[in-house]
């Protein structure tokens, strides 16, 4: 334990395996050659989006089980989210792997939640390997949280879209020589965000409410390390777009620290603001989770990047809290990813 | 310590207010006029194509009975442009122009109907179909019972004959 809210592991558990799983859209984004596999049919072949969103994750964590070359029961335990009402998407896509589960909800940063309590029971001994996995799925979110998609409307240019997707990682404790896990990549730390509010009500401008929580994490983890906004190469946040980053910098402008420099965004990356008519960029929890298991990790294994603070946001909401009144407030997590030398 | 209380809660909502002030003037947003002259034209369009199924059915049909006939028109080209999933690109590029008229309400009912198809006929068409009409409906009836009375009122007191 470091600081207020930070852990520093002694024996950073190791990122042995990624996998991502995206749609059409993502596929024909920036990011498009990286992932593991795109998936075309919007329906994954499925009957529901639901099914669909279900079908990414199990695609997922079947590619990271191929990649590590481990069987299901090697895995102790898998960590897993979705933006679905009562996870359905995550119950739903890993029941068939009979691989003791824990469902999570930090919204759009269950990446971050689940890799920081995997790596926590990773280094604290109570599991050999884990996994951790999320997903979203444009349609199905669009039906639980906004309109039918069928249904005609202008959105917002704050507004963000959902990215049809899913990430997932195998965490595992580092044994035998370092040499063995040269070049992959490990969590030195974490720092888990507070539920900020900063009282904002449009759910179209989600990078606005999470905004407060990111800095307030980021401002955090600087100080519960010691370290300034550089000992990174990068800050990749979870989904905040085009509005959302800006706000970030300001803010932590105001509380004396430059992160201009080193910040990037997923929700940025994934898609091209230009080209794919996504307005703000891309969102969901599939957003982060799959630019960190196609783009962030592969260039920290390939060198580009030796430490970067992965930090995905959520917008702690429903549809009932919403309606009744209710402020969005956010929360973002930060992972501390260190290239192994 | 319930002043201590009251004035932290005061500091937290003048900094909330600052800051929706500040996102307000960051956010950018879509063209007021801009929206406006497209809302016109799509509107403009729909009204005119109206008033052309109008002049056609009343070659021979009186005037109320081409009214209804266009009406279930526009009902009916919309849905099919629903299904087909072009009238949400008609709509995100004319806005109100193609949500106000008869056309975005069977849009915002045909909508919900395909995408609720999978819950059931009972608890997905059948519940979910007026989610985005509903609103309408409801205080559509309530606003001409109100102003009934008040027609009603007025003829009784004389104010109107």
């Amino acid at each position: 334990m470091i600081g207020r809210q930070s852990v520093a592991f002694d024996e950073p558990p190791v990122i042995t395996a990624r996998a991502s799983v995206a749609g059409k859209k993502e596929g024909d984004g920036p990011l498009g050659k990286l992932f593991d596999e795109v998936v075309d049919d919007p329906m994954a072949g499925q009957n529901t989006w639901e099914e669909a969103e279900s079908t990414l994750q199990e695609k997922v964590v079947g590619h990271l089980l191929d990649k590590a070359k481990v069987s299901e029961n090697d895995i102790r335990y898998i960590l897993s989210g979705d933006l679905l009402g009562q996870l359905i998407a995550s119950s739903f896509g890993l029941a068939k792997y009979n691989i003791p589960y824990f469902g999570l909800f930090g919204a759009c940063s269950t990446m971050g939640e689940g890799m920081a309590l995997g790596s926590m029971l990773v280094a604290g001994g109570c599991a050999d390997r884990v996994i951790a996995v999320t997903s979203s799925h444009f349609a199905s979110a669009e039906k639980q949280f906004r309109f039918p998609l069928e249904y005609g409307n202008q959105r917002p240019l704050s507004a963000t879209w959902t990215v049809t997707g899913s990430g997932g990682v195998i965490l595992e404790k580092a044994v035998g020589n370092n040499a063995a896990f040269s070049g992959k990549v490990c969590i030195k730390g974490v720092t888990t965000g507070k539920i900020v509010d900063y009282g904002v009500k449009d759910s179209f401008n989600m990078g606005a409410s999470m905004a407060p929580a990111c800095a307030d994490m980021i401002y955090a983890n600087l100080k519960d390390f010691g370290v300034d906004a550089d000992y990174y190469d990068r800050i990749f946040t979870g989904d905040l777009g085009y509005v959302g980053q800006r706000i970030l910098i300001d803010l932590l402008k105001e509380k004396g620290v430059n992160i201009s420099d080193v910040h990037a965004d997923c929700g940025m990356i994934i898609f091209d603001q230009n080209t794919q008519d996504t307005h703000a960029g891309g969102s969901g929890c599939g957003c982060a989770a799959a630019t960190l298991c196609s783009y962030i990790l592969r260039k920290l294994e390939e060198g580009e990047f030796k430490r970067v603070l992965f930090a995905p946001t959520g917008a702690l909401m429903s549809t009932v809290s919403y309606n009744e009144g209710m402020s969005i407030p956010g929360i973002a997590h930060g992972i501390v990813l260190e290239r192994i030398v | 310590m319930k002043d201590k209380q009251t004035r932290t809660q005061e500091r937290i909502e003048k900094r909330n207010e600052r800051y929706n002030d500040y996102v307000e003037h960051i956010t950018p947003k879509h063209s007021c006029l801009k929206n406006c002259a497209k809302a016109f034209v799509v509107g403009g369009i729909i009204c005119t194509v109206g008033q052309g199924l109008m002049n056609l059915y009343m070659l021979w049909n009186d005037k109320e009975t081409a009214a209804a006939w266009t009406t279930l028109t526009l009902v009916l080209i919309s849905v099919i442009l629903t299904a087909l999933n072009i009238y949400p690109s008609i709509t995100k590029w004319g806005g109100a122009g193609s949500l106000v008229p008869i056309t975005g309400f069977a849009n915002s009912v045909a909508a919900p109907a395909i995408e609720f198809k999978k819950e059931g006929f009972v608890f997905g068409i059948g519940c979910k179909i007026f989610t985005i009409a509903g609103p309408v409906i409801l205080y559509g009836i309530l606003m001409s019972w109100v102003l009934g009375i008040i027609y009603w009122i007025l003829i009784f007191a004389g104010v109107i004959a």
